[in-house]
């Protein structure tokens, strides 16, 4: 059998689902968010390739590529808030975020 | 036949490295099962033609990105046992999204035909490679995309920087200004010292 387009979209979708419930099951752990955040855009990478390949038009891993340019700046910007943040606090637990104001 | 076999074989394992990441107990396991997870993805790269990208999804993610969180997650002493408190909590809501997601998702694949495989299933122009084709248009059409990511990389360099850098009371530091303003005059001091009374 070959394997289609259908395939890596499905593949994406649940990519992009694990990464989703991650986000809810893990409230309180910054760090495991951002790496479902991680997972959500490799689903979009996965999506954005494969459209690419299979409709012929390389435009698709032009975009991937910026996504993952993005995506590097983020996790680099995050993690530097999250040692600012630990630095202030002691702490990562994210429920406690909205005491900061002021 | 081999190439379906290779992507059953990648998806299984970023599906289960994904969900591993999100239910892992250790950090350190969930950083390590999202380097599996990019390297598969990476291979599924490959076996779509997109050589360049794999490369890059390597080189960025597993080289970079995952470094990064594995120095952040070691750095930061963490009990990570308090801030898994209220994980069952939070399950019966997170399923309920994560299922309203892939409902949706499930419906638009069923409503939609896709079109059948492509006469050659590849986005490469005919005779040059993948890398070659992408750095075509990068440097031509998209051009300006391709400079403001580089603009975005700088902005996010120079924020981590300023977000991290602190400095610490009480450590000597090099003043170049000051040095090269010293004068022989108020550099040295003549005094008369008396026998048996030192300088005060």
């Amino acid at each position: 059998m070959t394997i289609g387009l259908s395939h890596y979209l499905i593949l994406a979708a649940l990519l992009f689902t694990i990464g989703v419930f991650g986000i809810f099951i893990n409230r309180k752990n910054v760090i495991i968010i951002l790496m479902s955040i991680e997972l959500i855009l490799l689903a979009v990478n996965i999506n954005l390739v494969s459209f690419s390949v299979y409709l012929g038009n390389l435009t698709g891993q032009v975009f991937a590529l910026f996504v993952l340019t993005v995506a590097a700046a983020e996790a680099a910007i995050g993690l530097a808030i999250l040692v600012a943040y630990f630095r202030n606090r002691g702490t990562i637990a994210v429920d406690t975020i909205n005491m900061m104001k002021g | 036949m081999w190439q379906a076999i290779a992507f059953y074989v990648f998806a299984a394992v970023i599906i289960f490295s994904a969900l591993m990441v999100i239910a892992a107990r250790n950090p350190v396991h969930s950083v390590l099962f999202l380097i599996l997870a990019f390297l598969n993805a990476a291979a599924l790269f490959v076996l779509l033609g997109a050589e360049f990208l794999a490369w890059i999804l390597v080189i960025v993610y597993v080289g970079a990105v995952a470094v990064l969180f594995l120095f952040v997650v070691m750095m930061l002493d963490i009990d990570f046992a308090a801030l898994r408190a209220g994980f069952m909590q939070y399950l019966p809501i997170g399923a309920l999204a994560g299922l309203v997601i892939i409902s949706e998702l499930v419906v638009v694949f069923l409503g939609w035909a896709t079109a059948g495989p492509a006469t050659t299933p590849s986005a490469t122009m005919p005779g040059i490679s993948n890398t070659e084709s992408l750095g075509r248009i990068i440097y031509t059409d998209y051009i300006f995309y391709f400079q403001t990511a580089g603009l975005i990389l700088l902005v996010a360099m120079i924020g981590a920087i300023v977000l991290t850098l602190r400095h610490k009371p009480g450590v000597k530091r090099q003043s170049i200004r000051n040095q090269v303003r010293r004068v022989p005059a108020e550099a040295i001091e003549l005094l008369e010292v008396k026998p048996g009374q030192g300088v005060t």
